[in-house]
């Protein structure tokens, strides 16, 4: 199975939630708080479901209340993928 | 007090105690915007034709008025077009609209000064049907997390407190096509109790098969295929009515709080309202819309003479149509003031309809001219003084605007000029 990487993260949030204005989710991203990019809970509940569909990893979502940077949310995924 | 600071042109006016309105959005088949949505209901134009935001060739009913031309991601941040319904995205460009024109930008006022009120119907249920064939089809992992709130009737007042950052009083009204007025008269209470400003009105829309399903049940939906005979109220040949998509939100401010700010655009105010419930079918009591016509009157302290033009409910079917003529000569004399129905050219827009009849009064009386009823021949018998083919220029200081809901609502909202100016 791919291992999935900040990049799939970046084009996976775009798809299912849109981009915020005045976000560049180009730059160093990686333990930016999702707030800060414009994503809430639901976002990263909709990209987390884009991810389970994509590559059939699903997480305990009790799991995700952790979950708050772009580094977290991977390290979570990596953890499940296993 | 001391005197507002405006800047720009100084207009003197006196000010208004009680709610004004001070800017208007409008999302409507007539138009994108409230002075193409303006021009083209004074120009009489038609705007209902067959769907195209489905096919309807399975169902009776195959037109409606839909808003054309409307490009979500050339109006709306990326942010918020996975999580809309279309009407939603028509109510946050509308209220975009409304709050601009009243040059109220966000962080200009406290976030709990403002609110927002709006009327809905079905809530988002072209994006609810997506989400549940996917539920059905492929299982509740291909579900959008978004389904939590996009369908719900609530979220357009939800998205509009989000992106304007209002977070005063707040809410929704579910009561058909009475709620653009309801919703206006919640705001109004609202102001009283102090918040400072109410984003208020509807928009609305379920053009899709699942809506359409629930719009067929009410035996209301005219079956013709003719678009300028599908529609006809207070007309003999009446025979239901189109359904539509779309409506207007307004910004509705305390008097003393827009000339404090120094809102440079008053519509009018809303001086009166009233809501009545009809008896029950068949025990032969009189239906409660001349109540509600009297109780809006009394509340605006008007007489009906002052009256200057009726927007009509204009249900469509002979029944309907009739209780609403006999309901205004019972008030006004059989012709006693000329009425009209713009929405025979949008069709009927649920809980938007009644806030853009209202939106479409204002302007109005703003420009001093009557906007047509079209496509109707009066039926004579109902003695109503139909403004239908042309505009009528008139001296117009008060409207009043009638909705009625499916299911018994009844509600009455009285508009007037914020001026004073009368030549009649």
């Amino acid at each position: 199975m791919a291992t999935i990487t900040i990049d799939d993260l970046r084009r996976i949030f775009e798809d299912v939630a849109g981009a915020d204005e005045g976000v560049n989710l180009d730059g160093d991203i990686i333990d930016t708080e999702f707030a800060e990019l414009g994503y809430d809970s639901i976002a990263v509940l909709e990209a987390v479901g884009q991810i389970r569909r994509d590559y059939g990893i699903s997480v305990d979502e009790d799991a995700l209340a952790e979950v708050h940077t772009p580094r977290s949310l991977l390290e979570l995924l990596h953890a499940y993928s296993g | 007090m001391t005197a507002p600071v405006v800047t720009g042109p100084v207009v003197t006016r006196p000010v208004v105690t009680g709610p004004v309105v001070t800017g208007i959005g409008i999302a409507a088949p007539t138009g994108l915007g409230t002075e193409e949505h303006w021009r083209a209901t004074l120009a009489g134009r038609p705007s209902i034709r067959r769907i195209t935001r489905f096919d309807p060739a399975p169902y009776p009913s195959q037109l409606a008025g839909e808003v054309t031309g409307f490009e979500p991601a050339d109006h709306l941040p990326s942010r918020l077009i996975p999580q809309t319904d279309h009407m939603t995205r028509l109510a946050l460009v509308a209220a975009a609209e409304a709050l601009a024109d009243a040059e109220v930008a966000n962080g200009d006022m406290p976030e709990f000064d403002m609110g927002v009120v709006t009327a809905a119907s079905a809530g988002g249920f072209e994006f609810g049907q997506n989400e549940l064939e996917k539920l059905w089809s492929k299982g509740s992992h291909h579900v959008s997390a978004y389904q939590s709130f996009a369908w719900f009737y609530a979220v357009n007042t939800g998205q509009i407190s989000i992106r304007h950052g209002m977070r005063g009083p707040s809410g929704v009204v579910v009561s058909d096509q009475s709620g653009g007025l309801d919703a206006i008269a919640h705001a109004r209470r609202h102001l009283r109790k102090g918040t400072k400003l109410v984003v208020t009105g509807g928009v609305d829309g379920s053009i899709c098969p699942w809506g359409w399903l629930g719009q067929l049940a009410s035996n209301r939906l005219s079956t013709s295929q003719d678009l300028d005979q599908a529609y006809l109220p207070f007309d003999t040949r009446a025979c239901g009515h189109v359904a539509g998509e779309g409506g207007a939100l307004l910004i509705v401010e305390d008097g003393e709080a827009a000339a404090e700010r120094g809102a440079r655009k008053l519509y009018g105010q809303i001086s009166g309202y009233a809501a009545t419930f009809d008896p029950k079918p068949g025990t032969g009591r009189e239906p409660a819309l001349r109540r509600a016509i009297l109780g809006a009157l009394a509340d605006a302290g008007a007489g009906p003479d002052e009256v200057d033009v009726v927007f009509a409910d204009a249900a469509g079917l002979p029944r309907l149509d009739h209780e609403e003529a006999t309901a205004i000569n019972a008030v006004f004399g059989p012709g006693g003031v000329p009425v009209t129905a713009p929405k025979t050219m949008t069709g009927r827009l649920y809980a938007g309809a009644a806030s853009l009849d209202v939106a479409t009064a204002l302007l109005a009386i703003r420009d001093q001219v009557i906007p047509p009823t079209i496509n109707v021949s009066p039926d004579p018998r109902l003695a109503l003084d139909l403004v239908t083919g042309e505009p009528r220029s008139a001296s117009l200081r008060t409207a009043l605007v009638l909705a009625r809901g499916y299911g018994g609502f009844n509600s009455a909202l009285v508009v007037q000029a914020v001026n004073g100016q009368r030549t009649k």
